[in-house]
Protein backbone atom coordinates (compact mmCIF):
# COMPACT_ATOMS: atom_id res chain seq x y z
CA UNK A 1 0.00 0.00 0.00
CA UNK A 2 2.62 2.12 0.89
CA UNK A 3 4.50 1.74 -2.40
CA UNK A 4 1.38 2.40 -4.24
CA UNK A 5 1.17 5.84 -2.93
CA UNK A 6 5.01 6.40 -3.27
CA UNK A 7 4.94 5.83 -6.17
CA UNK A 8 1.99 7.50 -7.84
CA UNK A 9 3.34 10.76 -5.94
CA UNK A 10 6.53 10.39 -6.90
CA UNK A 11 5.70 9.99 -10.58
CA UNK A 12 2.61 12.72 -10.27
CA UNK A 13 4.96 15.19 -7.86
CA UNK A 14 7.72 14.95 -10.48
CA UNK A 15 5.82 15.27 -13.91
CA UNK A 16 3.72 17.87 -12.88
CA UNK A 17 6.75 19.87 -10.60
CA UNK A 18 8.41 20.09 -13.71
CA UNK A 19 5.29 21.66 -15.63
CA UNK A 20 4.84 24.14 -12.45
CA UNK A 21 8.86 24.65 -12.77
CA UNK A 22 8.42 25.54 -16.80
CA UNK A 23 5.59 28.34 -16.31
CA UNK A 24 7.02 29.35 -13.21
CA UNK A 25 10.50 30.37 -14.97
CA UNK A 26 7.97 31.72 -18.14
CA UNK A 27 5.56 33.09 -16.24
CA UNK A 28 6.61 34.51 -12.57
CA UNK A 29 10.65 34.67 -13.16
CA UNK A 30 11.14 37.82 -15.36
CA UNK A 31 8.58 39.55 -12.84
CA UNK A 32 10.64 38.20 -9.43
CA UNK A 33 14.31 39.34 -11.46
CA UNK A 34 12.18 42.56 -12.12
CA UNK A 35 11.24 43.29 -8.57
CA UNK A 36 14.54 42.58 -7.68
CA UNK A 37 16.12 45.56 -9.28
CA UNK A 38 13.62 47.65 -7.16
CA UNK A 39 14.42 45.17 -3.91
CA UNK A 40 18.62 45.92 -4.21
CA UNK A 41 18.04 49.46 -5.42
CA UNK A 42 19.60 49.65 -9.06
CA UNK A 43 16.36 50.77 -10.08
CA UNK A 44 14.30 53.46 -7.79
CA UNK A 45 10.61 54.72 -8.95
CA UNK A 46 8.62 57.82 -7.66
CA UNK A 47 5.05 57.40 -8.01
CA UNK A 48 3.62 59.68 -10.67
CA UNK A 49 6.84 61.26 -11.35
CA UNK A 50 8.61 57.75 -11.98
CA UNK A 51 11.25 58.12 -15.27
CA UNK A 52 12.02 54.34 -15.04
CA UNK A 53 11.16 52.37 -18.34
CA UNK A 54 9.11 49.49 -17.47
CA UNK A 55 11.20 47.33 -19.63
CA UNK A 56 14.33 46.29 -18.37
CA UNK A 57 16.97 43.93 -19.33
CA UNK A 58 16.27 40.81 -17.25
CA UNK A 59 18.87 38.59 -18.01
CA UNK A 60 18.74 35.25 -20.28
CA UNK A 61 18.70 32.15 -18.44
CA UNK A 62 21.24 31.56 -15.54
CA UNK A 63 21.99 27.68 -15.12
CA UNK A 64 22.17 27.00 -11.57
CA UNK A 65 19.71 29.40 -10.16
CA UNK A 66 17.31 28.19 -12.37
CA UNK A 67 18.18 24.97 -12.07
CA UNK A 68 17.71 24.73 -8.55
CA UNK A 69 14.58 26.72 -8.74
CA UNK A 70 13.02 23.16 -10.91
CA UNK A 71 14.45 21.04 -8.51
CA UNK A 72 13.10 22.42 -5.68
CA UNK A 73 9.72 22.83 -7.49
CA UNK A 74 9.68 19.43 -8.69
CA UNK A 75 10.64 18.73 -4.81
CA UNK A 76 7.85 20.66 -3.09
CA UNK A 77 5.29 19.36 -6.16
CA UNK A 78 6.54 15.32 -4.77
CA UNK A 79 5.43 16.52 -1.29
CA UNK A 80 1.92 17.87 -2.04
CA UNK A 81 1.61 14.73 -4.16
CA UNK A 82 2.26 12.26 -0.96
CA UNK A 83 -0.25 14.46 0.92
CA UNK A 84 -2.74 14.50 -2.17
CA UNK A 85 -2.51 10.44 -2.62
CA UNK A 86 -2.33 9.74 1.08
CA UNK A 87 -5.99 11.38 1.14
CA UNK A 88 -6.79 10.11 -2.21
CA UNK A 89 -6.36 6.38 -0.55
CA UNK A 90 -8.13 7.03 2.80
CA UNK A 91 -10.78 8.85 0.83
CA UNK A 92 -11.09 5.88 -2.01
CA UNK A 93 -11.53 3.28 1.36
CA UNK A 94 -14.48 5.36 2.13
CA UNK A 95 -16.13 5.13 -1.08
CA UNK A 96 -14.55 7.95 -2.99
CA UNK A 97 -13.95 7.17 -6.94
CA UNK A 98 -10.59 8.34 -7.80
CA UNK A 99 -9.32 8.81 -11.43
CA UNK A 100 -7.51 11.54 -13.50
CA UNK A 101 -10.91 13.26 -14.38
CA UNK A 102 -11.50 13.22 -10.44
CA UNK A 103 -7.87 14.23 -9.48
CA UNK A 104 -8.67 17.69 -11.06
CA UNK A 105 -11.29 18.13 -8.33
CA UNK A 106 -8.81 16.82 -5.50
CA UNK A 107 -5.76 19.57 -7.63
CA UNK A 108 -8.35 22.68 -7.20
CA UNK A 109 -9.22 21.64 -3.83
CA UNK A 110 -5.09 21.24 -3.00
CA UNK A 111 -4.67 24.69 -4.99
CA UNK A 112 -7.61 26.32 -2.82
CA UNK A 113 -5.77 24.71 0.68
CA UNK A 114 -2.63 25.66 0.26
CA UNK A 115 -2.53 29.00 -2.41
CA UNK A 116 -5.19 30.73 -2.19
CA UNK A 117 -6.14 30.43 1.59
CA UNK A 118 -3.41 31.24 2.77
CA UNK A 119 -2.71 34.54 -0.45
CA UNK A 120 -6.08 35.49 0.33
CA UNK A 121 -5.22 37.55 3.44
CA UNK A 122 -0.77 36.59 2.96
CA UNK A 123 -0.69 37.58 -0.55
CA UNK A 124 2.66 36.05 -2.64
CA UNK A 125 5.35 38.12 -1.67
CA UNK A 126 7.34 39.76 -4.57
CA UNK A 127 10.83 40.33 -3.38
CA UNK A 128 11.56 43.39 -1.32
CA UNK A 129 7.93 43.86 0.03
CA UNK A 130 7.33 44.53 3.73
CA UNK A 131 5.83 41.73 5.58
CA UNK A 132 6.25 40.77 9.44
CA UNK A 133 8.38 38.18 11.04
CA UNK A 134 8.83 35.05 8.69
CA UNK A 135 7.95 32.48 11.97
CA UNK A 136 4.67 33.93 13.00
CA UNK A 137 3.84 34.00 8.86
CA UNK A 138 4.62 30.16 9.02
CA UNK A 139 2.40 30.09 12.12
CA UNK A 140 0.15 31.54 10.17
CA UNK A 141 0.24 30.15 7.25
CA UNK A 142 0.25 26.27 8.32
CA UNK A 143 -2.35 26.98 10.74
CA UNK A 144 -4.62 28.36 7.66
CA UNK A 145 -3.63 25.86 4.98
CA UNK A 146 -4.78 22.99 8.05
CA UNK A 147 -8.32 24.47 8.65
CA UNK A 148 -8.99 25.30 5.06
CA UNK A 149 -7.71 21.52 4.10
CA UNK A 150 -10.40 20.52 6.71
CA UNK A 151 -12.88 22.67 5.68
CA UNK A 152 -12.54 21.46 2.13
CA UNK A 153 -13.02 17.53 3.42
CA UNK A 154 -16.24 18.44 5.61
CA UNK A 155 -17.77 19.91 2.68
CA UNK A 156 -16.80 16.93 -0.10
CA UNK A 157 -16.73 13.90 2.36
CA UNK A 158 -19.05 14.43 5.47
CA UNK A 159 -22.02 15.89 3.97
CA UNK A 160 -24.12 17.43 6.63
CA UNK A 161 -25.26 20.48 7.95
CA UNK A 162 -23.22 20.45 10.66
CA UNK A 163 -20.02 19.91 8.97
CA UNK A 164 -21.04 22.44 6.58
CA UNK A 165 -21.42 25.28 8.97
CA UNK A 166 -18.04 23.89 10.87
CA UNK A 167 -16.23 23.78 7.28
CA UNK A 168 -17.59 27.66 6.90
CA UNK A 169 -16.20 28.94 10.22
CA UNK A 170 -12.95 27.14 9.61
CA UNK A 171 -12.72 28.39 5.98
CA UNK A 172 -13.28 31.76 7.08
CA UNK A 173 -11.71 32.16 10.87
CA UNK A 174 -7.84 32.76 9.60
CA UNK A 175 -8.85 35.74 7.29
CA UNK A 176 -11.07 37.24 10.53
CA UNK A 177 -8.13 36.24 13.10
CA UNK A 178 -6.22 38.36 10.11
CA UNK A 179 -2.47 37.12 9.01
CA UNK A 180 0.91 38.87 10.66
CA UNK A 181 0.83 41.93 9.03
CA UNK A 182 4.62 44.61 8.76
CA UNK A 183 3.98 47.63 11.54
CA UNK A 184 5.26 50.08 8.24
CA UNK A 185 5.07 49.87 4.35
CA UNK A 186 8.83 50.13 2.89
CA UNK A 187 8.55 47.98 -0.16
CA UNK A 188 10.67 50.30 -3.08
CA UNK A 189 9.01 47.54 -5.45
CA UNK A 190 6.55 49.42 -7.83
CA UNK A 191 2.91 48.42 -7.16
CA UNK A 192 2.35 47.49 -10.50
CA UNK A 193 4.89 44.26 -10.28
CA UNK A 194 3.17 43.23 -7.19
CA UNK A 195 -0.25 42.95 -8.58
CA UNK A 196 1.48 40.75 -11.40
CA UNK A 197 3.62 38.60 -9.36
CA UNK A 198 0.35 37.70 -7.10
CA UNK A 199 -1.93 36.81 -10.13
CA UNK A 200 0.85 35.59 -11.81
CA UNK A 201 2.13 33.23 -8.28
CA UNK A 202 -1.57 32.10 -8.92
CA UNK A 203 -2.25 31.34 -12.15
CA UNK A 204 0.84 29.26 -12.09
CA UNK A 205 -0.01 27.54 -8.80
CA UNK A 206 -4.04 26.76 -10.23
CA UNK A 207 -2.23 25.13 -13.53
CA UNK A 208 0.62 22.89 -11.87
CA UNK A 209 -2.47 21.94 -8.79
CA UNK A 210 -5.16 20.42 -11.54
CA UNK A 211 -1.95 18.79 -13.02
CA UNK A 212 -0.63 17.28 -10.18
CA UNK A 213 -4.16 16.03 -9.01
CA UNK A 214 -5.27 14.64 -12.58
CA UNK A 215 -1.89 12.95 -12.58
CA UNK A 216 -1.71 11.41 -8.80
CA UNK A 217 -5.59 10.18 -10.16
CA UNK A 218 -4.30 9.01 -12.75
CA UNK A 219 -1.30 6.69 -11.52
CA UNK A 220 -3.49 6.03 -8.00
CA UNK A 221 -6.15 4.51 -10.36
CA UNK A 222 -4.01 2.36 -13.17
CA UNK A 223 -2.11 0.61 -9.87
CA UNK A 224 -5.18 -0.07 -8.15
CA UNK A 225 -6.42 -1.67 -11.93
CA UNK A 226 -3.43 -3.54 -12.27
CA UNK A 227 -3.57 -5.03 -8.54
CA UNK A 228 -7.46 -6.01 -9.61
CA UNK A 229 -6.49 -8.16 -12.41
CA UNK A 230 -6.32 -12.29 -11.08
CA UNK A 231 -2.79 -13.68 -11.16
CA UNK A 232 -2.60 -16.59 -13.39
CA UNK A 233 0.61 -17.65 -11.66
CA UNK B 1 -17.17 -13.58 -1.79
CA UNK B 2 -15.74 -13.86 1.89
CA UNK B 3 -12.77 -13.86 0.57
CA UNK B 4 -13.50 -10.72 -1.46
CA UNK B 5 -15.13 -9.13 1.48
CA UNK B 6 -12.40 -9.87 3.97
CA UNK B 7 -9.86 -8.85 1.73
CA UNK B 8 -11.95 -5.71 1.12
CA UNK B 9 -11.98 -5.29 4.90
CA UNK B 10 -8.36 -5.81 5.44
CA UNK B 11 -7.54 -2.99 2.99
CA UNK B 12 -9.45 -0.54 4.98
CA UNK B 13 -7.72 -1.28 8.16
CA UNK B 14 -4.49 -0.96 6.84
CA UNK B 15 -4.82 2.01 4.61
CA UNK B 16 -4.99 4.45 7.75
CA UNK B 17 -0.51 3.54 8.12
CA UNK B 18 0.71 3.54 5.13
CA UNK B 19 -1.19 6.77 4.30
CA UNK B 20 -0.91 8.49 7.90
CA UNK B 21 3.30 7.71 6.76
CA UNK B 22 3.00 9.21 3.68
CA UNK B 23 1.03 12.52 5.30
CA UNK B 24 4.27 13.01 7.43
CA UNK B 25 6.67 12.37 4.35
CA UNK B 26 4.79 14.75 2.41
CA UNK B 27 4.91 17.62 5.32
CA UNK B 28 8.19 17.10 6.03
CA UNK B 29 9.32 17.58 2.55
CA UNK B 30 7.07 20.71 2.10
CA UNK B 31 9.03 21.68 5.48
CA UNK B 32 12.38 21.32 4.77
CA UNK B 33 11.87 22.21 0.96
CA UNK B 34 9.47 25.25 1.83
CA UNK B 35 10.10 26.66 5.10
CA UNK B 36 13.35 25.96 6.34
CA UNK B 37 15.16 29.56 7.67
CA UNK B 38 18.79 27.84 7.28
CA UNK B 39 21.06 30.27 4.79
CA UNK B 40 22.19 27.77 1.93
CA UNK B 41 18.60 26.28 1.65
CA UNK B 42 16.85 29.37 1.44
CA UNK B 43 18.77 30.68 -1.06
CA UNK B 44 19.20 27.80 -3.02
CA UNK B 45 14.87 27.24 -2.99
CA UNK B 46 13.97 31.28 -2.71
CA UNK B 47 12.59 31.43 -6.10
CA UNK B 48 10.82 29.18 -5.97
CA UNK B 49 9.55 29.93 -2.30
CA UNK B 50 8.28 33.21 -3.77
CA UNK B 51 6.34 31.59 -6.38
CA UNK B 52 4.73 29.33 -4.43
CA UNK B 53 4.06 31.66 -2.25
CA UNK B 54 5.35 30.51 1.02
CA UNK B 55 6.38 32.86 3.81
CA UNK B 56 10.04 33.44 2.74
CA UNK B 57 12.47 36.24 5.04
Amino acid sequence: MFTRILTSALFAGAAAGLIAALLQLYFVQPVLLHAELYEGGDLVHFGTESTVSAIQNLGGIDVVRDGLSIFFTMLVYCGYALMLVALMSLAEARGAVISARTGIIWGIAGFIAVHLAPGFTLAPEVPGVAAADVYARQVWWFSTVAATGVALWLIAFVRNWASYGIAAVLLLAPHVIGAPEPEVFTGPVPTELGALFAARAFGVGMAAWALVGCFAGHFWSSQTATESVPRTA
Amino acid sequence: MTTGTQVAAKSVSTQAIPALIALVLGFAVIFVAGHVQAGALHDAAHDVRHATGFPCH
